[in-house]
């Protein structure tokens, strides 16, 4: 009973050194895929690549999971909006909530989950089948020729993707509320209009999006180059990749949310 | 350095932690040469062509290829010695998200500054060194595994290297293949005037191809020569390797206790005989 | 330059993203209409402002005119020093009057400006002079409970 506990409370211990070991290497790794970026901005078009199998791929899902979740608050929204008798302040309760927090948090959790587990496993599999030895062996390194473009494009259209997202959320808004619904046009664009500010919510939801686009990427990209070279080591790096992109996201979130919206508004 | 040797390894030893798996390996390899480094499964072969190319570093010990000790290279050193040599990989290694044509060229892209015409060509001329000239607009995954063997020689060439090391060129191929690997191994070599070094336990076919080999046992060279001397040699982990001898100087079982012991009948032998 | 399909995408989903922050900026946001019109800046001193925050409206006739750009403590005069942003296609005269008021019972609040009838505009660095504070809940109920009390006691 007392070797349980005990030994239970040295796994406890083992995984906690384990993950800040993980913290710590991932933050060296990062360093070392900023410097090995200079090929990726003299040689755009590696990067323009990486673009299209993450973000283009994950088009799809974004803007109809945007629609959707902007639909789902419109409806919630204007039920409980009725009760005080401020249905038309729906767009602006969507708006807000998207632009702020939903865009770049879902956002974000949709491409850890479509594109960033995409990314562990293709570079877990590269280094599997010796294609990254193989790469350094040619005096090519994979850090510049394979990471650093995979990290650029993600940091790139994450954003993008937020954008994309929170706009498609506002118009499923728009198709519940004022379509399905019959609130006033006019009003719900001007009270949108009036309480969200270009600064305050949508740069502020931008800048989110891409700390989220370098957390994801990083965490990506780290778990595939760290992954043990077996088919259960890819596929145990792509889980440990959803998994930690997912709570980097959340706490980050807070981190941000709390430090940007400080202040006056 | 003497001028004929392109590679030196001088009382190499390297371990992974504390366990040693080379222990005081050394080697010449003369240039122009196909050698063969051979022995069972993990004694250490694949080790030995990592410390060659700059991977590992050996615990003690130097390893010399054209007059530079790559252990003691930076990385701008090694890079720019991994350029004039060039390592073939168990399995191909090919880029799989790329066509067979751009895997032949992705060593002159990167480091050749040459216009698309010129690596169209020699792309093309290597890849009709191989026999696959045809097979250029053909991803990875539609190759047959000797095909795939083939396409990474010819990217192990494309670059004229001075030095070839092919880990297990022959692992997992059918006969044909085997022999279709194993002659452009050696007219590659003839050819482009390179040098060769060749893992393997695969005994016939390096037999017929190389010009001197090197046996390698738990992590020691007990055994070299040409192939004649080979044939002919009496050493009895050789003759084992040559002849495929289940038990021999290299064990069937793996270190372990006395049979008896390990089943308890010695103890109970004892208790028998006490009373 | 050799053109290939991964440009094509790569242009449109750039141009996608970029339009998106366009919608989210110009439908969504405020960019555009606003900072589009020119503005002059006048103070206002008000003892309380309540609930009234930089940004907030600032109303005429119920009409969006302008807007609270900063809001100071003065520690001289013991009063809120309120900076209001108004767009200058508008012109108030010098004796306008400013009140802090609350859209409905719980809204937010907002600067409302009443005109008043003197020839002269006000210019960009002016004062309003006549403000009225903000109406605070809490003391108003302390009020109404005060003078209740007094008329039970003149019964």
């Amino acid at each position: 009973m007392l070797e349980r506990a005990r030994r239970s409370l040295a796994r406890i211990g083992h995984n906690f050194i384990e993950n800040i070991w993980r913290v710590g290497a991932m933050t060296r790794f990062f360093v070392m895929v900023l410097a090995a970026s200079g090929t990726s901005f003299r040689r755009f078009r590696l990067v323009m690549r990486e673009v299209y199998f993450t973000g283009v791929q994950s088009l799809i899902i974004i803007l109809v999971s945007g629609l959707f979740i902007g639909m789902v608050l419109g409806l919630q929204g204007f039920e409980t909006l009725q009760k005080y008798g401020a249905q038309e302040s729906i767009g602006v309760l969507v708006a807000l909530s998207l632009v702020r927090e939903l865009g770049p948090v879902v956002s974000a959790l949709l491409f850890a989950s479509r594109a960033g587990s995409a990314i562990t496993a293709e570079i877990g599999l590269m280094k599997a089948t010796e294609q990254l030895t193989a790469m350094d062996m040619m005096a090519v390194s994979p850090m510049a020729r394979v990471i650093a473009p995979r990290f650029w494009a993600g940091v790139i259209s994450m954003p993008m993707l937020a954008a994309m997202f929170s706009a498609m959320g506002v118009f499923g808004g728009y198709l519940v509320g004022v379509v399905l619904i019959g609130v006033d046009n006019g009003a719900f664009w001007s009270q949108m209009q009036a309480a969200v500010d270009f600064r305050y919510d949508v740069m502020n939801g931008v800048i989110k999006s891409f700390v989220f686009g370098i957390a994801v990427t990083v965490i990506a990209t780290f778990e595939g180059f760290d992954a043990p070279p077996t088919a259960e080591g890819v596929s145990g790096a792509t889980t440990r990749t959803v998994v930690s992109s997912a709570l980097a996201i959340l706490a980050l979130d807070l981190v941000l949310t709390a430090s940007l919206l400080r202040g006056d508004h | 350095m003497t001028a004929e040797n392109l590679v030196e390894i001088d009382a190499v030893t390297f371990g992974y932690g504390r366990r040693l798996v080379l222990e005081g390996i050394n080697m010449r390899v003369p240039r122009g040469k196909v050698v063969a480094i051979m022995g069972g499964s993990g004694c250490g072969k694949t080790t030995l062509l990592r410390l060659i190319g700059g991977q590992l570093r050996p615990t003690s010990g130097a390893v010399r290829v054209g007059g530079q000790a790559v252990h003691e290279l930076d990385r701008d050193g090694l890079y720019a010695l991994r350029r004039r040599m060039s390592m073939q990989f168990q399995f191909g290694a090919l880029f799989t998200d790329m066509t067979v044509f751009d895997n032949v060229a992705f060593p002159l892209r990167e480091h050749a500054d040459l216009t698309e015409d010129m690596v169209r060509d020699l792309v093309l001329m290597k890849l009709e060194a191989v026999g696959l000239r045809g097979a250029h607009n053909l991803m990875p995954s539609e190759l047959s595994g000797g095909m795939a063997r083939r396409v990474a020689l010819a990217r192990a060439v494309v670059m004229d290297p001075m030095l070839v090391m092919y880990d297990e060129p022959f692992a997992g191929l059918d006969p044909i293949a085997m022999s279709v690997v194993g002659s452009l191994i050696r007219r590659l070599n003839d050819a482009l005037g390179a040098t060769s070094i060749v893992v393997t336990h695969d005994v016939v076919e390096s037999l017929q191809i190389v010009d001197y080999l090197y046996f390698v046992a738990e992590g020691r060279v007990v055994g070299e020569g040409t192939p004649a001397q080979i044939r002919a040699t009496t050493l009895p982990v050789v003759h084992q390797f040559v002849h495929g001898e289940i038990d021999g100087p290299v064990p069937f079982h793996y270190p372990a206790p006395t049979y008896d012991e390990d089943l308890g009948l010695a103890q109970a032998r004892a208790e028998a005989a006490h009373a | 330059m050799e053109r290939t399909t991964i440009d094509l995408w790569f242009g449109a989903f750039v141009l996608a993203g970029f339009a998106a922050l366009l919608v989210l900026a110009l439908k969504v946001g405020n960019l555009g209409q606003e900072r589009a019109a020119s503005t002059y800046r006048v103070e206002a001193r008000f003892d309380n402002i309540g609930g009234l925050k930089v940004r907030a409206p600032v109303r005429s006739s119920g009409v969006l005119v302008g807007r609270v750009a900063e809001i100071r403590f003065d520690n001289e005069r013991f009063q809120a020093s309120v900076i209001i942003a108004l767009d200058s296609r508008y012109g108030f005269p010098k004796d306008t009057s400013a009140s802090i008021l609350t859209s409905g019972l719980l809204g937010e609040s907002y600067v409302g400006l009443d005109a008043g009838g003197d020839d002269k505009k006000l210019a960009d660095g002016d004062r309003i002079t006549l403000t009225q504070s903000a109406v605070v809940l809490e003391r108003l109920i302390g009020q109404f409970l005060f003078s209740k009390a007094q008329e039970d006691g003149a019964k």
